[in-house]
C-alpha cells in the first residue's frame, strides 16, 4: 500500500536528539551576508487572504523581512451577535451561538444552554449531561482536526489537510444524524437537547472513536518528526507560561507554555472530574509544542468519548418541567390543552429569574465564557461571550515580534483563531 | 391526551422555571451564608472601598467596590501573594437600561488556589471613566477596548484605546448601550455614503501612517521635512469629506433617520 510506503520513508528522516526532541537541522548551511537594515516597510496581510483564517487583517511594520510592530485588525465579520441576543429569548439565542465558532458549534451550544441552566436553577438529566460531553468531546476533535490541516497547509505540507478532513468529514455526518445540519447545529435547548440521539448514532460513534487514532497516527508519522516542520515550528513564537497567563491565554496555547490549566479539571462541569483523562502540558510555549499538545489532547478526547459511550445510560433528554420544555408533536396535534402550552412556550418564552452567571467551559480553542444576565424577563439583558480565540489574537502581535514573514503564518496557525468567534 | 397536571403548569408559566432547592437563583442579596475568603481579606485591607458582596447563581461570589479606587484593589488581588488572581478572565459591561448606572464586570480566577471572583464597578451614565486594568493584566488591553468600543467607557491610563470591533470613524455611538437602536442610528443609505467616502487612510492608525507615509516622503516636493502629522493633512486635503471633522458625538446622531430604528429600541432612555 502507497501509505506504508510513505510512512517508511518520513520515518526514516528525522533523528532525536539527546533531549528527546526532534533534531532541527540547519536548512543553508555556511556563512551568511551580514543583515542590512533598511527603511521600514508596511504590509498587509489580509482581510482576504487564506493563511489567515478567515477575515483578519494583520498590517505589519517590516525591517527586511523582520516583523518590528504588528498590529491585528478586527471586526470585518462583526454582527453583534451579543446586541442580536438581546432583542431574543432565551432559546432563540442558540442559533447565533454555532455561529460564533462554526468550527466547534457543538461546545457552544452546549455552553450557553449551561449557562442559562445555572442561572435557571435547572439541573440537566444525566442523559443530558453524557450527551453533552459526547457533543463537546466530539466538536473539539473537529476543531482541533481542522487546525492540524489547516496549519500544516500554511505551512507547506498539503497531505495532512487531505487526511483529516476525510475524518472530518465523518463528524459532519454524525453531526448531520443528530442535529439535521453540518455546522450550525443549534442542537441544545434549555432544559435538554432539541432531540435525542437518532438510533444506531453511538454505534457510529463508536465506529468512528476505534478507527480515527489510525489517521492520528498517520497525522504524526507524517509531521512530528519531519524535519521542515519541525524547522517551520520549533522555537518559533515562544511565549512563556507567565507572560501566557497576563496575556489571557487559555486551552491548548496555555498548555503548552506549561501552565495546567484546564476547566474541565480545575473547575469541574458536567462530572468531567469523574471521567479518567490526562491533560497534555507543553514546556517551551513554542508552535511545535502547541501542535503536540493539541495532538494528545485528541486522543484524551477519545478516551472521554469511549468512556462517556460506556456510562450513557437511557431515560429522558429533557427535564420534567412543562415551563421549559415544549409537548411532544403527537400531542401538540391532538389536544388543545398540549397546544396552547406549546403556543405559550414559544411565544413568551422562558422566563429566567433576576440574576446572572458566568460560566466556564473549556473550548477547544480554550476557556469559553458564557455571562448571562437576567432581570427577570424572557429575554436577556446582557449576553456576553469570553471568546478564547479573541483574547489568544491579542497576544499575537507579542508574539511575532521579532520573527520573520514567513513565520507570521506559523505563529497565527499555532494559535488556532476562529474570525466568526473573534469579530461575533 | 390531555393531562392533568398540565393546567397547571400552563397556570405558572408567568413565573419562570422552577429553581431546585441547591442553586439559590435568587434576585441580589446581600450574601450572608457563606462567605468569600477573598472578600473578607478585601474588607480587612481596604474598609470602605468594598461596598457589598452577593453570590448569584448558587456559587458567583460578585464583589462590588468603588470606583475611585478599582486599579488599586484590583492590583492587590493579582499581586498579593495570599490572592494571586492571575488571569483575568474578561472584563465586560452591563448596561441595565432605563437611565440605571453601567456595571463594569471584571472576571478574576487564580490558577494556583483555583478560585474565582467577579469584581463590578459601578458607573453612573454621567462619568463612564474608570482607570485602566491594563498594567497590571496585559489581557485587559484588547478586552477594553472592546468595552470602550461598545459601552463608551473611557479609560485612564490605557496604553492604545481605539475601536476594536467597529471601525475608528463609526459616528453612530456605541451598539451595546441600551439606548442604541438594534438597526444603529443612521438610515442604510447614510451609512453606505459613510461607507463609500471613508479615505483610506482611516483603515490604518497613526502610527501605521507614520510609517507609511514615512516611505513616500522622497516624492513630498521640495525636499521639505513634513512630518507625519501635516503630511496626513496634506493627503486628507485632496478628499473634502475626509478633511471635515468626524465626529462621534449624541450631537452628530440627529443626521440619520431614526424613525424605523427607534421601533427596535427595547428600554430606551431618551
Amino acid at each position: 500500500m502507497s501509505t506504508k510506503t510513505v510512512e517508511y520513508l518520513v520515518r526514516r528522516t528525522p533523528e532525536l536528539g539527546v533531549d528527546g526532541r526532534p533534531v532541527q537541522l540547519p536548512l543553508i548551511s555556511g556563512d551568511l551576508e551580514p543583515e542590512l537594515h533598511g527603511e521600514h516597510m508596511l504590509i498587509n496581510i489580509g482581510p482576504q487572504h487564506p493563511a489567515t483564517h478567515g477575515v483578519l487583517r494583520l498590517v505589519l511594520e517590516l525591517d527586511g523581512e523582520t516583523v518590528i510592530k504588528c498590529t491585528p485588525h478586527i471586526g470585518y465579520l462583526h454582527s453583534s451577535f451579543e446586541k442580536l441576543g438581546e432583542y431574543r429569548t432565551w432559546n432563540q439565542v442558540i442559533p447565533l451561538t454555532d455561529r460564533m465558532d462554526y468550527l466547534a458549534p457543538l461546545i457552544y451550544n452546549c455552553a450557553y444552554a449551561m449557562a442559562v441552566e445555572k442561572l435557571m436553577g435547572i439541573e440537566v438529566t444525566e442523559r443530558c449531561k453524557i450527551v453533552r460531553v459526547i457533543c463537546m468531546e466530539l466538536d473539539r476533535i473537529f476543531s482541533h482536526l481542522l487546525w492540524i490541516g489547516t496549519t500544516a497547509i500554511d505551512i507547506g505540507a498539503f497531505t495532512v489537510f487531505l487526511y483529516t478532513f476525510q475524518e472530518r468529514e465523518r463528524i459532519y455526518s454524525l453531526h448531520e444524524a443528530f442535529t439535521g445540519a453540518r455546522i450550525t447545529t443549534s442542537s441544545t435547548r434549555i432544559g435538554g437537547m432539541m432531540a435525542d440521539l437518532p438510533p444506531g448514532w453511538v454505534e457510529a460513534l463508536r465506529h468512528f472513536v476505534d478507527t480515527l487514532p489510525r489517521t492520528l497516527d498517520e497525522t504524526e508519522t507524517l509531521l512530528t518528526h519531519n524535519n521542515l516542520w519541525v524547522g517551520r515550528n520549533r522555537d518559533i513564537g515562544i511565549i512563556s507560561g507567565e507572560d501566557a497567563l497576563d496575556w489571557g491565554l487559555t486551552g491548548p496555547n496555555l498548555r503548552a507554555s506549561g501552565v495546567t490549566y484546564d476547566v474541565r479539571k480545575d473547575k469541574p462541569y458536567y462530572d468531567y472530574d469523574s471521567y479518567d483523562f490526562e491533560v497534555p502540558i507543553g514546556e517551551h510555549g513554542d508552535c511545535y509544542d502547541r501542535y503536540l499538545v493539541r495532538m494528545e489532547e485528541m486522543r484524551q478526547s477519545l478516551r472521554i468519548l469511549d468512556q462517556a459511550i460506556r456510562r450513557l445510560p437511557g431515560g429522558p433528554i429533557n427535564v420534567d418541567d412543562p415551563r421549559i420544555i415544549l409537548p411532544g408533536k403527537t400531542d401538540l396535534m391532538a389536544d388543545m390543552e398540549s397546544m396552547i402550552h406549546h403556543f405559550k412556550v414559544v411565544m413568551e418564552g422562558v422566563k429566567a429569574p433576576a440574576g446572572e452567571s458566568w460560566y466556564g467551559v473549556e473550548s477547544s480553542k480554550g476557556e469559553l465564557g458564557m455571562y448571562v444576565v437576567s432581570d427577570g424577563g424572557s429575554k436577556p439583558v446582557r449576553w456576553r461571550v469570553r471568546g478564547p480565540s479573541f483574547i489568544n489574537l491579542s497576544a499575537l502581535p507579542m508574539m511575532v515580534e521579532g520573527h520573520l514573514l514567513s513565520d507570521v503564518i506559523a505563529i497565527n496557525a499555532s494559535i488556532d483563531i476562529v474570525l466568526g468567534e473573534i469579530d461575533r | 391526551m390531555a393531562k392533568p397536571e398540565l393546567k397547571d403548569a400552563i397556570a405558572g408559566l408567568e413565573s419562570g422555571p422552577e429553581t431546585t432547592p441547591n442553586g439559590v437563583a435568587t434576585a441580589r442579596g446581600e450574601a450572608a451564608a457563606e462567605s468569600h475568603p477573598t472578600v473578607a481579606a478585601l474588607r480587612a485591607q481596604f474598609g470602605d472601598a468594598v461596598l457589598h458582596h452577593t453570590v448569584y447563581s448558587g456559587d458567583e461570589h460578585v464583589v462590588y467596590i468603588v470606583p475611585e479606587r478599582s486599579q488599586e484593589l484590583l492590583s492587590w488581588l493579582r499581586h498579593d501573594p495570599g490572592q494571586c488572581f492571575d488571569l483575568l478572565k474578561d472584563v465586560t459591561a452591563v448596561d441595565y437600561g432605563a437611565g440605571r448606572p453601567l456595571e463594569l464586570v471584571y472576571e478574576l480566577w487564580s490558577v494556583p488556589r483555583r478560585v474565582g471572583l467577579r469584581v463590578k464597578v459601578t458607573l453612573p451614565l454621567e462619568s463612564l471613566e474608570a482607570d485602566s486594568v491594563e498594567p497590571i493584566w496585559k489581557t485587559a488591553n484588547w478586552l477594553e477596548r472592546e468595552v470602550y468600543d461598545m459601552f463608551g467607557i473611557h479609560f485612564r491610563g490605557h496604553p492604545d484605546l481605539r475601536r476594536i470591533m467597529m471601525p475608528e470613524n463609526y459616528a453612530e455611538g456605541h451598539p451595546l448601550r441600551k439606548d442604541f437602536p438594534l438597526r444603529g442610528r443612521f438610515s442604510r443609505a447614510e451609512q453606505t455614503r459613510r461607507a463609500l467616502s471613508a479615505p483610506p487612510e482611516d483603515n490604518y492608525t497613526p502610527d501605521e501612517l507614520a510609517v507609511a507615509l514615512q516611505e513616500e516622503r522622497p516624492a513630498v516636493a521640495g525636499g521639505e521635512v513634513a512630518d507625519e502629522r501635516s503630511h496626513a493633512a496634506a493627503s486628507a486635503d485632496l478628499d473634502p469629506a475626509a478633511a471635515s471633522p468626524r465626529p462621534n458625538t449624541a450631537a452628530d446622531w440627529s443626521l440619520g433617520s431614526s424613525g424605523s430604528a427607534a421601533a427596535g429600541t427595547q428600554g430606551a432612555t431618551q
